[in-house]
């Protein structure tokens, strides 16, 4: 699995550091997403999909 | 086939504080979409179902500025202009004006940022208990603990000296309590911008180590500052406080929960997450349609007002599985409680921690807290206020 995330689209809401706060992260300066782990290990991964699920902004993509 | 819904429900079950109007329930057991006649006569929608709700927050042809909300849901105000949001006040703004004001603002409310706030949170809280405490029994939990943990959490965050904090506490009260005339609501309103006028010129003089002032060092005016004050004051006053008083009321009727909150204290987030689903204060939202959009088989015309129910998308059976029961141990997540899209809360990590905090310690510290009238006594916010609550909580416990 592979993430990226958009921080241009991101609104900074924090659902997926919530979800899933071994793999995202949100910037010190302006709050939007930060991938730590754009390949998540395989026990993070059903947290990786719901934070991608839930986000309000629709800006974190999953490839296989 | 297409139902009509012709006004909202007045008023609750008696007996069900925590329920949606059983005829909005049912207005959603028949279907997601149903058409509303707004008393103005503008044929509008009425969205009840998760699924449509969610796509509707999520989608920007559905509009939030202000100035197309011309139809208000339940009074007859006939056919008025209304006027832009004033600067600032980003939740009622599109793209891109909505960035420019959150923007900054995001970093600052990060999940980092918050949970650094969570030794302060206790410290008020345990403030707060001890005050309780001292006084002894009986209490109004509303006055003695909902209200004042967050607002003085969102004061220190702002730079606003909590003394001020009369001077637009009671402005805040009547804008969201829903039982105000317009005259009284015109007299607060004038009041709250004199207060934040004066408060924004402070700060540009003198800076401190607040948000208000900090965002006093960008290219926002003294205006839009005005405005984006206002919007963080008055979320950050009443939501959370209504979460921390319903939310202690759910948890007295609810003693088996409260029993398994109190047993694994792990539990603490998963039941933060159940009772803002569950009681999904913030109740209804509005959105214009900006184009022609086709959404759950039927066409919503350019024009049209949506109005959303967020209360029974939190409760759609197709989402949540046994919606009315309140189980701290749900895992689904994904509520819209916090609404979804670009207007998702930007305080929702903030009140997180707040509530993490507030309702395990006053369950803790009082462990035979118990309601101090019979439950169908207990005063609730009508139905027309913006966010439901209870006016008082009397409380007692043993000492
Ligand atoms: C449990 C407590 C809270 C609830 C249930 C809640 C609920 C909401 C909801 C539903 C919205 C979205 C409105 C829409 O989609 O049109 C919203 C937006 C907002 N909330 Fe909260 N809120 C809470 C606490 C707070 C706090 C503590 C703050 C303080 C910083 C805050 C600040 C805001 C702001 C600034 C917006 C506008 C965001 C935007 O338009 O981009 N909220 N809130
Ligand atoms: S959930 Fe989406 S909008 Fe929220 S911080 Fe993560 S990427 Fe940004």
């Amino acid at each position: 699995m592979r993430v990226t995330a958009d921080a241009e689209r991101c609104i900074g809401s924090g659902m997926c550091v919530l979800t899933a706060g071994e793999v995202f992260d949100q910037s010190e300066d302006d709050g939007t997403v930060i991938v730590l782990r754009p390949e998540p290990p395989e026990h993070s991964r059903d947290a990786v999909r719901r934070a991608a699920g839930n986000c309000p902004a629709a800006a974190i993509t999953l490839s296989p | 086939m297409e139902h009509t819904v012709t006004t909202l429900p007045a008023a609750r079950q008696p007996g069900c504080p925590f329920d949606p109007p059983a005829e909005l329930i049912e207005v959603r057991r028949r279907s997601p979409i149903s058409r509303y006649l707004f008393p103005d006569g503008h044929e509008g929608w009425l969205v009840t179902g998760y699924d449509l709700v969610r796509a509707i927050l999520a989608d920007s042809r559905f509009s939030s500025r202000k100035e197309l909300m011309r139809h208000h849901p339940t009074i007859d105000y006939g056919d008025i202009e209304v006027p832009p949001a004033p600067p600032g006040e980003f939740l009622l703004m599109d793209e891109p004006q909505h960035s420019r004001y959150r923007k900054p603002l995001v970093g600052r409310f990060t999940v980092r940022r918050m949970r650094q706030l969570t030794e302060r949170i206790e410290q008020v809280t345990a403030e707060h208990l001890d005050a309780m405490e001292k006084a002894g029994p009986p209490a109004d939990l509303v006055t003695a603990f909902a209200k004042p943990i967050p607002a003085v959490i969102i004061c220190e965050l702002l730079g606003v000296p909590y003394e001020d904090r009369g001077r637009f506490q009671q402005q805040i009260d009547m804008f969201l309590g829903g039982e105000a005339s317009d005259e009284e609501l015109i007299a607060a309103y004038t009041a709250t911008q004199e207060y934040l006028a004066e408060l924004v010129a402070a700060k540009r003089a003198n800076p401190t180590d607040d948000i208000l002032s900090e965002l006093t060092g960008g290219d926002l005016t003294d205006e839009e500052l005005k405005g984006m004050a206002l919007i963080l004051l008055s979320a950050g006053f009443d939501t959370t406080a209504n979460m921390i008083g319903l939310g202690a009321f759910a948890l007295l009727r609810h003693p088996d929960q409260l029993a398994a909150l109190r047993a694994e204290p792990a539990l603490a987030d998963g039941a933060v997450e159940e009772l803002l689903r569950y009681l999904s204060v913030a109740k209804t939202f509005m959105r214009t349609a900006l184009e022609d959009v086709e959404l759950g088989g039927h066409t919503i015309k350019a024009g049209s007002t949506v109005l959303m129910s967020l209360n029974t998308a939190n409760r759609d059976p197709e989402r949540f599985p046994d919606p009315h029961r309140l189980d701290i141990r749900r895992q689904d997540g994904g509520h819209l409680a916090f609404s979804h899209g670009i207007h998702q809360c930007l305080g929702q990590q903030l009140a997180r921690v707040e509530l993490r905090v507030a309702l395990p310690a006053l369950f803790g510290r009082f462990p035979t807290l118990r309601l101090a009238v019979p439950a169908e006594e207990v005063a609730l916010r009508p139905e027309s206020a913006d966010i439901h609550g209870v006016k008082s909580l009397p409380v007692t416990w043993d000492v």
